[in-house]
């Protein structure tokens, strides 16, 4: 198959990729969207294919290998484990970006010290430089990843933690991995030995895997959906990066769409916060236990199920708020019970979501949708505030950061300015809570400290399942 | 293919994924994370191209690894956006 040919080809599968986001912008297009980025792949890969010299046994290994852990990690993950498993394939995808580069340079380095054997079309500092782009963001979209992944599964700790020094180590890092990628980029014209490149080269790639653990270990738990839409964005420029090294044109495009796709999400998940990535990325923000601000007068009360099927009998109107905790208690299904049996009792159902409630931009949708919740009862936050103080009964299930009212009256609040679900604007507040401690930011949250609050310690899906039961047994 | 040419093919892309995305609800964030999620392993094609006859032994494992990489991301972002589309959209009916 002739270049051209392929390239025509390749446009085919940009198009399909083009079209296949902007239907997984609607709800009723959305599963065709992905299908036909589906096709696009596979007609990217096929046509691939058709190159010279490829040795054909070995990558239908390959892809059968892949194929068949892809097939089982998908296949068998829970709902509510969806941001850890995103996570790890950003982390593989910017990792094979890694690897892309990585033997391209191989290639190049056989070429000899001034490279001019190697023939791509591309003058060999622009490629050096590309390779190093490739290396770096994709080492650092990989361990950012595996990091992420730890977190998120409880294996690394959820918390955030600054090491001693991070920010002289991490500038530290940063500047000599800069100065390698320049070093490396102008070998050429500095008339390096290829001995001494290759050494920068994997220098690159091991202070690359360095920068991505740095970047992750001081964000918290509650950050996460700003760390994956992050992530996810850096695995898009790494293919976008490693497109220009071997001159591929699809990489470039698909590359570059994830990564744009990628960044408007962190933006937005930031903005929901009301937090600057920046401020996100390096404050450590969770981690200083003296940054809990002034502390609450009063107490948390606590109050038995029968409380709360008292007052959700005689509630004419409910709104659930879900956090993290529902996805960690795996609760979403009963949960969507207790909202059936209240709806059938002539109560109004409605479910709050917080834009970062969860560890992934729209975490809790998917975990409704799961459950089978209708789509009219999900209410976006700007929605629902302005009703809450209609609103008989707030039931918050393992929601901290996202309904502590210290962000809008407290300017010495951490989270001070952070939109927030008007929980504490409710008549009476229902709070679901595993422990008496605080959440992931180590904020003490005032809601739980309102005369109308009432707390129901205990894990969520038994909580909830109680307040079922005491419901169908009325 | 002319450099410039694939910088410009680079920035237009850029500008492209912007409008696709700045209005999807949030309810879709996390499958569309995931499905451009699996629109990245695209370096799968490079991962390919690595995997020659004529290559080296470290040439060819280097090459093999980033394509079993890549298929991974690849088949199983697929999947798994197509298993929680399946769950979004009977209520999409239902309006």
């Amino acid at each position: 198959m002739s270049a051209a040919t392929l390239d025509l080809f390749y446009i085919v599968a940009s198009a399909l990729f083009v079209l296949g986001i902007k239907m997984l912008g609607s709800a009723q297009t959305a599963r065709k969207g992905n299908f036909l980025s589906a096709i696009g792949m596979l007609l990217a890969i096929t046509v691939t294919l058709f190159n010279a010299g490829l040795d054909l046994r070995w990558i239908a290994g390959g892809i059968g290998i892949g194929t068949l852990i892809g097939v089982i990690a998908a296949k068998r993950v829970k709902m509510t484990a969806m941001p850890e498993l995103v996570a790890v394939f950003n982390g593989f995808g910017g990792l094979a970006s890694l690897l892309v580069a990585w033997s391209e340079w191989g290639k190049m380095s056989s070429a000899g010290p001034s490279f001019e054997t190697f023939v791509s079309g591309a003058p060999p500092a622009f490629t050096l430089s590309v390779i190093s782009a490739a290396a770096l963001i994709g080492g650092i979209t990989f361990t950012g990843s595996i990091q992420a992944w730890g977190k998120l599964s409880g294996l690394f700790g959820g918390k955030a933690t600054l090491l001693p020094g991070q920010r002289f180590i991490s500038a530290g890092v940063s500047g000599i991995l800069l100065i390698s990628c320049v070093t490396f980029a102008a070998a050429p014209l500095l008339s390096l030995e290829p001995d001494q490149t290759a050494l920068i080269f994997y220098g690159i790639v091991a202070l690359s895997l360095v920068a991505g653990v740095l970047l992750v270990v001081p964000i918290g738990g509650g950050d996460m959906p700003v760390v994956i839409a992050l992530l996810n964005s850096l695995s898009g420029l790494a293919a976008a990066a490693a497109g220009f090294v071997i001159l591929n044109t699809v990489l470039i495009v698909a590359g570059c769409l994830v990564g744009c796709s990628g960044l408007i999400l962190t933006v937005i998940m930031c903005k929901a916060m009301n937090r600057r990535l920046a401020n996100v990325l390096f404050s450590g923000f969770g981690a200083n236990t003296d940054a809990n601000g002034p502390g609450v007068e009063g107490e948390m009360k606590a109050a038995s199920v029968e409380d709360a099927y008292y007052a959700l009998e005689a509630a004419s109107s409910v709104v659930i708020i879900p956090g993290y905790g529902m996805a960690v208690a795996q609760a979403q299904h009963v949960v969507k019970e207790l909202a059936e049996i209240l709806e059938n009792n002539g109560t109004e159902v409605r479910f709050a979501i917080h834009p970062v409630a969860g560890r992934m931009p729209g975490h809790m949708n998917v975990l409704l949708a799961e459950a089978d919740v209708p789509y009219e009862q999900l209410c976006e936050m700007d929605d629902i505030n302005g009703l809450m103080p209609s609103v008989d009964v707030a039931i918050v299930i393992g929601a901290n950061d996202v309904v502590n009212p210290a962000a809008t009256d407290d300017p010495n609040s951490p989270i001070y300015g952070m939109p927030i679900i008007n929980a504490h604007l409710a008549n009476t507040v229902f709070a679901l809570k595993r422990g008496k401690g605080a959440g992931f930011s180590g904020l003490v949250n005032k809601l739980y400290f309102l005369d109308k609050t009432r707390m129901l310690y205990g894990d969520a899906k038994s909580t909830v399942g109680a307040l079922v039961s005491q419901l169908k047994d009325q | 293919m002319n450099l410039v040419l694939l910088l410009f093919i680079f920035v237009l892309a850029g500008f492209l994924g912007y409008e696709l995305i700045k209005k999807v609800p949030s309810q879709l964030h996390t499958p569309l994370m995931s499905g451009s999620n699996a629109i990245s392993g695209i370096t799968i094609v490079g991962a390919i191209i690595a995997v020659r006859e004529d290559g080296s032994t470290a040439g060819i494992i280097i090459g093999i690894s980033a394509l079993v990489l890549a298929t991974i991301n690849v088949v199983g972002g697929y999947l798994v956006t197509d298993r929680m589309l399946a769950m979004f959209k009977p209520k999409g009916k239902n309006q």
